[in-house]
C-alpha cells in the first residue's frame, strides 16, 4: 500500500500517499519527531486519498501554522473542514475526586448498602410472614425447582469434599495421636470436628459458591432485561416469586446436605483410621457411639438454617443491586459470594462463643 | 459509480426443516443506501448476520469488495471486519466502557495510533453521529435509547469503513429522533462516501433515505428497486405492506414533500 508520506524540501512540505487509517500509526510517530520551523508552503498534490482520521491528523498538525496550502483536492478540503468543525481537542474529562471526597463517598456507599440490606431483610421477613399466614400464596413450583438445583444437584460435590476432609483430618491427626499411643482418639477428633464445625461450614461455603452466585446472576440478569419490572407490572411480587422460594428451598436443603456431609466426612475419617491407624470399623463405630454426644450433631445442624438464610438473602439482595449491564452482573456476583462466605464464617464464630457460654 | 460492492447469489439458509432463504440473489452498488425490508421473521436479520460473518448460510455465495466470504477462516474474516462497520439493533455497547472508550475500542485494537489521537478521532465520530461532547464520558446505561443508537453508530464508524450495516436503526425511537436519524444517514452518505445496507421496516426511512429497496418474503426476494418501482409491484405481500394504513400514510407524506 501507498501509505502517507511527508518530505521537507527547503521551505516546503510535500505530502503524499493515502492518508487513511491503515498506514497512519507509523506516520503519526514520524510526524511527532519533525519540526516545522521555517516552513512556508505545503504541497498536497501527492495526497491520493483521505479519510476522517487522516483529515484530523492533517488539521491537528498544520492548524496553528499560517501556511500556504496548495494542491489539496476540494473533497479533501471539505473533509478537513468538517472534521475540524466537529473535533474537540481538549479532553474535557470530569475532574478526578480528591482523597477526602472518595473516602466520604466510599463510607456513604457502604452505609447505604447496609441500610438497603436491612430493608431487604425486613421486606423478605414481611413477605415470609404473609406467606405463613396465608399458605395459598406460597409458590411451590419454584421451591421444588430450587430444591432440585441448589440441594439435590449439590449432593455429589458436597459428599466428595466432606469425605476428603474427613480423610485429611484423620491423616493429619494420625501422626500426633500414635506418638502418644492414643490412636483411638481419632474418633473424637474426626467426629467432633466434622459434626460441630466442618460439616456445616464446608457445606455452607460450597452452597454459597454454587447457589448464592447463581441466585445473584439470575436475578441480576432478569433485572437488566427488565423481567423484574415486567413481573411487578403483571402483579407478581418478585419477593414471592423469586426470593422466598430460594430462602425456603435453602432452609430445607442446607440442613439435609449438612447431615449428608457429616456422614460422608465421618466415613472418610473412618476409612483413613482403619487404613493408617489400625482402628477397625467396629472399634470406630463403638467408640463413636459412646464418646460423641448427640448434642455435637445438633449444634452443627442447628447452624445450617442460619447459614442457609444468610446465603439466600445475600445472594438475592445482591441480585437486586444490579444496575446497568453485564459488567454489573459480574461485580455483584463476586460481591455476593465474598459477602455470604464472610458473613457465614463470622456467624460461625459468634455461634462458637454462644455455645461455649452455655456449655454445649 | 456502479461498481458492485456486495453480491449475494443463490443463497440458501435452512434451520432444521424451516427454509429461511431460498435462492436469494442481491447486488449492492458502491455509494448507495440499500435497504432490506420485509415482514418480521422473513429472514432480514439472518441475511445481515450471514453477510457480516456471524452466522453461516447453508449454501450459496456472498461476495464483498469482490471477494468470496463463504468459507473464510478467522484471519481472512478480520480483513473484512476492518473494512465494514455494523450497528446493532439495540446498540450492543460494552456496558463497562464509556462512550468514548466504546468508540475508541476498534481503533485501539486495530491501529497503533497514540491514545491522545485515538480519543480525538473517537470524539469526531461521536460528534459526527450527533452526540454532544458531554456524552463522551457517560456509560451506556446512562444514555437514552436514541443516544445509545447514535453511540453505536459512532462505534460502527470508528475505522472509517467503506461499507456500513445498520440493523433497524430507527426501531424504538420517537418520530422526531427517527427523522433525525434519517437526516444523519443521508449526511453520512454524502460526507463520507459510504455504502450502507439497512435492515428496516420503517417506511419513512425507506421512502426518504433508501436509494433501492429489496423486499424479502417467503424466503425469496420478492422485488428490488426504488420505492416508487416497488410501490407499483403487483405482488400481494408487497402491496399489503405498502397499502396498509401506515404504508399509505408514509407514501402520502413523501409525495407531499416532493
Amino acid at each position: 500500500m501507498n501509505f502517507a508520506k511527508i518530505e521537507i524540501v527547503d521551505a516546503e512540505i510535500r505530502l503524499k500517499g493515502k492518508w487513511s487509517l491503515a498506514g497512519l500509526s507509523d506516520f503519526e510517530r514520524e510526524l511527532a519527531k519533525l519540526s516545522f520551523a521555517g516552513i512556508l508552503r505545503i504541497d498536497a498534490h501527492g495526497i491520493e486519498s483521505m479519510d476522517t482520521a487522516g483529515a484530523w491528523l492533517f488539521h491537528r498538525t498544520f492548524q496553528n501554522m499560517a501556511l500556504e496550502i496548495e494542491g489539496l483536492r476540494p473533497e479533501h478540503v471539505a473533509l478537513i473542514e468538517m472534521v475540524s468543525a466537529l473535533g474537540v481537542a481538549e479532553r474535557a474529562m470530569p475532574e478526578p475526586r480528591d482523597f477526602l471526597e472518595r473516602l466520604g463517598l466510599a463510607g456513604w456507599t457502604g452505609l447505604a448498602q447496609v441500610y438497603a440490606m436491612l430493608s431487604f431483610i425486613g421486606e423478605a421477613s414481611v413477605a415470609m410472614g404473609r406467606s405463613a399466614a396465608n399458605p395459598a400464596r406460597v409458590r411451590w413450583k419454584p421451591i421444588w425447582h430450587n430444591l432440585q438445583h441448589a440441594g439435590f444437584d449439590a449432593l455429589p460435590i458436597a459428599g466428595l469434599l466432606s469425605f476428603l476432609m474427613g480423610v485429611v483430618i484423620a491423616y493429619q491427626g494420625a501422626e500426633q495421636l500414635t506418638r502418644y499411643g492414643a490412636s483411638i482418639f481419632v474418633v473424637n477428633l474426626v467426629g467432633l470436628s466434622m459434626l460441630r464445625e466442618l460439616g456445616p461450614l464446608l457445606t455452607a461455603i460450597i452452597i454459597a459458591g454454587r447457589s448464592g452466585s447463581a441466585f445473584t446472576a439470575q436475578i441480576g440478569t432478569m433485572k437488566v432485561t427488565e423481567e423484574i419490572d415486567a413481573m411487578r407490572t403483571i402483579g407478581i411480587s418478585p419477593m414471592d416469586q423469586l426470593v422466598l422460594p430460594k430462602i425456603v428451598a435453602l432452609l430445607i436443603a442446607l440442613p439435609l446436605l449438612t447431615v449428608y456431609a457429616d456422614i460422608m466426612g465421618v466415613l472418610g475419617g473412618m476409612m483413613m483410621a482403619s487404613f493408617n491407624l489400625g482402628v477397625n470399623y467396629t472399634d470406630f463405630i463403638d467408640r463413636f457411639g459412646s464418646s460423641i454426644k448427640v448434642s455435637a450433631f445438633l449444634v452443627g445442624i442447628g447452624k445450617a438454617p442460619v447459614f442457609a438464610a444468610i446465603i439466600a438473602v445475600v445472594g438475592c439482595f445482591q441480585g437486586f443491586q444490579v444496575s446497568g449491564g453485564a459488567d454489573s452482573v459480574g461485580r455483584q456476583t463476586t460481591k455476593s459470594v465474598v459477602q455470604s462466605i464472610f458473613i457465614v464464617i463470622v456467624a460461625d464464630a459468634v455461634f462458637s462463643i454462644i455455645f461455649s457460654l452455655v456449655d454445649l | 459509480m456502479s461498481e458492485t460492492i456486495l453480491e449475494i447469489s443463490e443463497l440458501c439458509t435452512r434451520f432444521n426443516d424451516a427454509v429461511v432463504h431460498d435462492h436469494v440473489n442481491l447486488d449492492v452498488l458502491r455509494g448507495e443506501v440499500f435497504a432490506i425490508a420485509g415482514a418480521s421473521g422473513c429472514g432480514k436479520s439472518t441475511l445481515l448476520r450471514e453477510i457480516i460473518l456471524l452466522q453461516k448460510s447453508s449454501s450459496g455465495s456472498i461476495r464483498v469488495f469482490g471477494k468470496e466470504l463463504v468459507g473464510l477462516d478467522d484471519e481472512g474474516a478480520l480483513l473484512f471486519r476492518k473494512r465494514w462497520g455494523m450497528m446493532f439493533e439495540r446498540g450492543a455497547l460494552f456496558s463497562s466502557l464509556n462512550v468514548l472508550e466504546n468508540v475508541g475500542l476498534p481503533l485501539r485494537e486495530h491501529t497503533g495510533l497514540s491514545g491522545g489521537l485515538i480519543d480525538e478521532i473517537a470524539s469526531i465520530k461521536i460528534a459526527l453521529a450527533g452526540l454532544p461532547p458531554t456524552a463522551r464520558f457517560k456509560y451506556p446505561d446512562e444514555l437514552s435509547g436514541g443516544m445509545r443508537k447514535r453511540a453505536a453508530l459512532a462505534r460502527a464508524l470508528a475505522l472509517d469503513p467503506e461499507l456500513l450495516f445498520l440493523d433497524e436503526p430507527t426501531a424504538g425511537l420517537d418520530p422526531l429522533s427517527a427523522s433525525g436519524f434519517d437526516e444523519l444517514v443521508l449526511h453520512l452518505k454524502h460526507t463520507l462516501d459510504l455504502t450502507m445496507v439497512i435492515v428496516t421496516h420503517d417506511l419513512d426511512l425507506l421512502w426518504h433515505v433508501a436509494d433501492r429497496v429489496a423486499f424479502l418474503g417467503d424466503g425469496h426476494v420478492l422485488g428490488v428497486g426504488t420505492m416508487n418501482e416497488l410501490s407499483k409491484s403487483g405482488h400481494p405481500l408487497i402491496r399489503e405492506y405498502f397499502y396498509g394504513p401506515r404504508g399509505r400514510a408514509a407514501w402520502e407524506q413523501s409525495w407531499k414533500q416532493k
